[in-house]
């Protein structure tokens, strides 16, 4: 079978989303494909907030999309609460969307300019038929105050006349009106000043809490990760190269490319600086990826064998799997 | 040790529609010759308005610039448009935050990189293209001669930024502004493109001003460190000392608020809350006092000045971090 290994998979019943060997290509000229996710399988369990990462044109933000049918993959399961969704037909498939919502790295721009924040936040409400105005005005002034905003002051204003952050936090607001058991996070702290960042990732993180959703968080930003997240997944060039809890992920790295990312993070603080070798070049093209291991023509540990076979995730200590035949100990 | 851009008083308005915007407030800054010097803020902190007023670059009816800047003995803020201009590539020179947009589109990459050595050095049509590849190949620009005869949008986004390096250090100036130079890039070309910047200083000389958001970015690569907030530098000290022993409140709280590889994962950050003020109208204290958590009733009514400590570490605060010295 194609595609980076099960070994991580725990399919458990607590498992809320399930994804196995998703494969999304996108055709650009008549025999040119770019191959964005290639048989890309893991599951996501109740409470997690599991972290993809890895940089631009890793297939990140193609997953997120694929999983919400945005549009459909290639071919793969997509299984939510026991459906599979690439089979669902297109008005089920509305449906299951209320209980799976994303949010968008821009957040001005993911906000209709046009509409009051009051419209925004009432119109998943009214098309799902979500009680009367009376019940629904109190809805949105309850989402309001739990995502730090005052709705006297806010109601009638549109997204233009707010900050970037403040955005952020009506996009969040309207994520979780019809009650999403899952939020699908794409960068939403990557367009936000530092300052602004903290507020939302705090935000983020009792918004988990309050009402008890699973997330799904891509960002490249590794060091955002390690504050958010349960379980990190690096991507590179469509494939999973490591899967692990942050803590370890993050002081044992046993991928290659795990420890190059972590490498090349800036750490502001001057008697820190590492200087090791540097990844040198860029990711070959997705349209034409390198056979066996993707990530061998850029890898330090790199042999034979890693052009010729494809790594399957194995586990190399206690919840940390890796795709690599010659993994860092 | 003497400094090569001293900028002494500066600030800048904007005049616009809802009156005049103070972006750059009073500045005061010395740039050592040799050193690299960060400016780090957050965004409409002043940082870039105050690289692009430093080098004359804001022009226009609505944009007043007052104060002094003397670069390596010539006294810019005196000179006409001209005269500021012959410096630029052999002086001074700047790169951008987003390469696609500084580049032109329709010129190949020979062309662009050759144009400042043809101008500045005077040097013939064919002596400039071989001089481009050798600053291409300089800048560890892979297979040099075909890169010379392509279009910016054939490039990936760490190639172009190398692209504009080239052009940058054709003529080899002695002061290079590099305006958030990485940021638009993933963070592995991040760390090539800081490396390549650090030899390249070292090789030729050359003195550096690193504007940044990023203080993890500050702290790899430069000498001494200016803290920006609100069109004023709040903090400025060499950045070992600054990491060390921090005066500033907002320096601590900026350096609080970010999440860090190296710290646990989980832990909740602390936040600045509020906003920075509006640049039209300007409170009367302290900028950042309504956002403080030392704050005092002083602040919020008495403009703090530059104090320095013996040692040289400048801050703008009443109630420094660590009290007075």
């Amino acid at each position: 079978m194609a595609g980076s290994g099960t070994a991580h998979m725990r399919n458990t019943v607590d498992s809320v989303l399930t994804v196995r060997d998703l494969t999304v290509e996108f055709r650009v000229a008549k025999d040119k494909i770019v191959k964005a996710v290639s048989g890309l399988s893991f599951d996501v369990v109740r409470g997690e907030t599991l972290a993809i990462v890895g940089e631009s044109g890793c297939g990140k933000t193609t997953l997120a999309r694929a999983i919400l049918q945005l549009p459909p993959p290639n071919s793969g399961e997509v299984v939510f609460d026991g459906t599979d969704l690439t089979l669902l037909p297109k008005e089920n498939l509305r449906s299951a969307r209320t209980s799976m919502q994303m949010i968008f790295q821009d957040p001005i721009s993911s906000l209709n300019p046009r509409m009051t924040v009051h419209q925004l936040l009432d119109e998943p409400l009214e098309i799902w038929d979500r009680g009367t105005r009376a019940e629904r005005d109190e809805r949105i002034n309850k989402l309001l105050f739990s995502v730090g905003l005052e709705p006297d002051l806010v109601l009638n204003r549109r997204s233009y006349e707010f900050s970037g952050g403040q955005c952020q936090r009506i996009s969040i607001a309207r994520a979780l009106a019809l009650d999403p058991r899952m939020l699908i996070c794409d960068e939403p702290v990557s367009a936000l000043d530092v300052s602004i960042q903290a507020q939302i990732l705090n935000l983020l993180l009792s918004m988990k809490e309050t009402f008890g959703l699973t997330m799904l968080f891509i960002s490249h930003d590794l060091a955002v990760v390690k504050a958010i997240s349960t379980r990190v997944m690096v991507m590179y060039l469509g494939k999973i190269c490591e899967v692990a809890p942050p803590d370890v992920l993050y002081s044992q790295p046993a991928h290659h490319y795990t420890r190059a990312l972590l490498n090349s993070v800036p750490i502001p603080d001057p008697t820190k600086q590492i200087r090791t070798e540097l990844l040198q070049g860029e990711p070959p093209s997705p349209m034409n990826p390198p056979s066996g291991c993707r990530f061998r023509t850029r890898c330090a540990g790199a042999s034979a064998l890693c052009s010729e076979q494809e790594p399957q995730l194995r586990e190399v200590s206690s919840g940390q799997f890796v795709a690599c035949h010659h993994p860092i100990v | 040790m003497s400094s090569l851009l001293s900028i002494k008083n500066m600030s800048v308005n904007f005049d616009t529609p809802r009156g005049s915007l103070e972006a750059v407030r009073g500045v005061d800054i010395e740039i050592p010759a040799g050193m690299s010097v960060g400016v780090v803020g957050e965004s409409g902190s002043g940082k870039t308005v105050m690289c692009r007023a430093a080098m004359g670059l804001l022009q226009g009816s609505t944009v007043n610039r007052t104060g002094t800047v003397i670069f390596d003995g010539h006294e810019l803020t005196a000179m006409s448009k001209e005269q500021v201009r012959e410096l630029f590539g052999s002086g001074m020179a700047m790169i951008f935050q987003d390469p696609l947009t500084a580049l032109n589109p329709v010129r190949r990459i020979g062309v662009q990189v050759a144009e400042g050595l043809r101008i500045r050095l005077g040097m013939s049509k064919s002596d400039a293209m071989v001089r481009s590849k050798e600053l291409l190949e300089l800048v560890r620009i892979p297979n040099a001669a075909a890169v010379l005869k392509s279009f910016p949008y054939q490039l990936s986004g760490g190639m172009r930024q190398r692209v504009m390096i080239a052009i940058a250090i054709a003529c080899n100036p002695k002061l290079l502004f590099a305006d958030e130079p990485t940021t638009a890039l993933d963070v592995t070309v991040q760390a090539q493109i800081l490396q390549l910047l650090r030899e390249l200083r070292e090789d030729l000389k050359m003195s550096m001003v690193l504007v940044t958001h990023d203080l993890g970015v500050v702290a790899g690569n430069t000498d001494y460190v200016a803290v920006m907030y609100a069109g004023e530098i709040v903090e400025y000290a060499p950045t070992t000392k600054l990491f060390a022993d921090m005066r500033m409140p907002y320096t601590e709280a900026l350096l609080d608020s970010i999440p860090r590889v190296d710290h646990k994962s989980g832990t909740r950050l602390s936040v600045i809350a509020g906003r920075l003020p509006d640049p039209t109208h300007r409170p009367a204290g302290c900028g950042f006092a309504p956002r403080c958590k030392y704050a005092q009733e002083k602040c919020t009514t008495d403009h703090p000045e530059l104090k320095a400590d013996p040692d040289g570490h400048i801050y703008r605060c009443w109630f420094p971090i660590g009290g007075a010295l």
